[in-house]
């Protein structure tokens, strides 16, 4: 894992400094709120619905148990004893005041974290993939390009103030496990020749205007690649409309420039930023590659799994994942228990997972943009242990990638944007589709729920999506099906007239029994509704 | 009716104009009718309430009621947290917000 070196800590520290010191003109009615909103935000404390909620950036979803322990003393000590996990790979906590935010960030920085660039018109949290350094199908380690974007966009003067926020993601496997092609810039690290190189797709996003990100450069020398991201950064911050906050995404700018012509001006822009030396020097790459080194596994450890237990048998197979070396698997921790909240925990839970990592994961955690948690590197003999302790603490709910493993935003119960609540829909579904085995009848079945259009939620990638949205004063819910945000990424469509909170679960649900009615063998749901379109779903639905 | 609210500066909680103060509770809002711009320009002024603003709402045998669900949650807590709301006590409290 990346440490700070004295030029992170000292960036961090001064900017606890100089929040705390906005925060108590704040407080001495020294700044009005209109002065202070745009401070705030540059260090992720938002005003939501009930409280101010701060959202704390987890680079590229890894973490250490050290931090997060500190996640759950800050649940504990600041909060209502819970966080909440996000599609970002971040966490969010709901219940924070004002007052409390300069000791809080002082208490990231204890532990090398922070909530800078967690919200407002800059280059947000780094994503990557949740199981990198760990996937069996990855060609690299993609984390130590996305510390280097990191450390490239802290601060970085020129992107300070884009025409809206953005959005990175870097991934080094085919498949797609961070929605890569849904984001501003998408990163694949990718071999050619025998040498790794970046596929650069940009233009990517969710929101009220979805769009694929195109394949801008199919292969950028990594030796080139901050240059390369700075061109397709300039090109957007120069010509990114500023006078429509709806237009301003880069996606916008790509589609109405075409993606030749802005490929064309990207390339004249790389061609001059290339002469600036902003790519650092292979010795400071390799001092950060270095850390994020893989951990001293024992191949030799033994590879059978005791499964005499039919409980932990049944967790192993849906929530435990094929490890690179030999002996290992990936543990990845469902936080989304029949009726619970889609990514919130307890400081208990939390502190349970950074003790798990300690003791078994080479201390190490991650965050995923589905809203769970994954122990990277667990020997397989550990498993039964693990699966005894999660499942003590509610963690062991077996479901991932099932219809229950849904991803909500907030939504309306907390969310100020939101025009209709997210979590109540997501605990309803999960309750009409509690049996297990009826679960693991339909397969694969990603459900994603939004509360609004900003689709924190990802309902337009969810093979099952989910648009809350406000009709006259009442909640209604679109339905949308097909989408996906892996590699065989692609939109979802909206069946039709929308529902109410009862409605769009019975809709859901002649949903999945037109899909067990149609399915070809081995086909997944969204596999199905590719072949067979939407009219057999529209006549379910409708009628 | 007409309802003025905000969150508090310091605990960024949600809070309601009495007619001389501020209280997180719904049942003490006042009906400001037409002097709610008025109250809102001296409230901004003063720095206490982040960005206050007016809604609409009905007056009911229990109290004020806003118009808007999003302002019943803001009233209430968050649906899915009985325990985290202004009444933890009363699991049928969300029936209001409905």
């Amino acid at each position: 894992m990346y440490k700070y070196d004295e030029y992170d800590h000292a960036m961090v520290a001064a900017r606890v400094a100089e929040f705390s010191d906005q925060v108590k003109r704040r407080l001495a009615g020294e700044i009005t709120e209109d002065q202070f909103k745009p401070l705030r935000l540059m260090n992720g404390l938002y005003l939501q619905l009930h409280a101010y909620m701060l959202r704390v950036a987890v680079p590229y979803g890894t973490l250490d148990s050290r931090q997060m322990r500190m996640l759950a003393h800050i649940a504990r000590k600041y909060d209502r004893d819970y966080g909440h996990f996000t599609t970002r790979q971040n966490i969010q906590y709901n219940w924070i005041k004002l007052e409390d935010a300069p000791a809080i960030l002082a208490d990231l920085a204890s532990v090398e974290m922070h909530a800078i660039q967690t919200s407002g018109n800059c280059i947000r949290n780094i994503s990557s993939d949740q199981w990198a350094g760990a996937a069996a199908d990855e060609i690299t380690d993609p984390r130590p390009w996305a510390e280097l974007l990191r450390q490239w966009s802290s601060f970085h003067p020129e992107f300070s103030y884009l025409p809206r926020k953005f959005k990175i993601a870097v991934i080094a496997a085919d498949e797609d496990r961070a929605a890569m092609r849904l984001h501003d810039i998408g990163i694949q690290i990718v071999e050619r020749d025998g040498v790794h190189g970046a596929a650069f797709y940009v233009g990517g996003g969710m929101g009220r205007t979805p769009m694929i990100a195109p394949l801008i450069k199919e292969f950028v020398p990594l030796e080139d690649m901050l240059s390369y991201a700075e061109a397709c950064l300039r090109v957007y911050n120069r010509y990114g409309r500023r006078d429509n906050i709806y237009k301003a995404r880069i996606k916008i700018l790509i589609h109405e420039l075409g993606a030749d012509e802005y490929r064309r001006q990207v390339e004249e822009e790389f061609a001059h930023v290339k002469s600036l030396g902003i790519d650092p020097p292979k010795a400071e790459f390799d001092r950060i590659a270095k850390q994020f080194a893989p951990p001293a596994l024992d191949a030799s450890a033994p590879d059978a799994i005791d499964r005499s237990d039919p409980d932990f048998a049944v967790w192993v197979d849906q929530n435990v994942a094929a490890h690179k070396v030999a002996g290992h698997a990936i543990v990845n921790i469902s936080l989304k228990p029949i009726g619970g909240i889609p990514g919130d925990a307890s400081s208990a839970q939390i502190d349970l997972m950074a003790d798990l990592a300690e003791q078994y994961s080479h201390d190490e955690l991650r965050v995923t943009h589905a809203q769970n948690i994954v122990l990277p590197h667990v020997r397989k003999a550990d498993l039964y242990a693990i699966w005894q302790a999660l499942d003590a603490a509610g963690l062991a709910t077996p479901n991932l990638d099932l219809i229950s493993d849904i991803i909500a935003c907030p939504g309306l119960d907390y969310c100020s944007l939101a025009n209709a609540r997210s979590i109540p829909v997501a605990q309803k579904i999960a309750a009409r589709f509690s049996d297990l085995g009826r679960q693991k009848e339909l397969g694969e079945l990603k459900l994603k729920i939004s509360g609004c259009i900003n689709a924190c939620g990802h309902h337009h990638a969810g093979h099952i999506g989910i648009l809350g949205v406000d009709r006259k004063g009442t909640e209604n819910y679109q339905l949308l099906l097909g989408g996906s945000g892996a590699e065989d990424v692609s939109l979802g469509t909206i069946t039709g007239p929308g529902f109410d909170e009862d409605g769009i679960v019975d809709a859901i649900e002649r949903v999945t029994d037109r899909y067990l009615a149609e399915r070809a063998e081995g086909e997944r749901f969204v596999d199905t509704f590719r072949r067979v379109g939407m009219a057999p779903f529209k006549e379910a639905i409708y009628g | 009716m007409k309802l003025l609210t905000g969150n508090d500066l310091k605990t960024g909680f949600v809070t309601w104009w009495t007619g001389s103060d501020w209280s997180i509770h719904i049942e003490d809002a006042a009906d400001v009718g037409e002097h709610g711009e008025a109250i809102l320009a001296v409230e901004e002024a003063a720095r206490r309430v982040n960005a206050p603003y007016i809604i609409a709402g009905e007056k009911t045998a229990d109290g004020p009621r806003p118009a808007h669900i999003k302002d019943r949650i803001r009233a209430l807590g968050p649906t899915v947290r009985p325990d985290l709301t202004l009444k933890p006590a009363d699991p049928a409290a969300g029936d209001w917000v409905i």
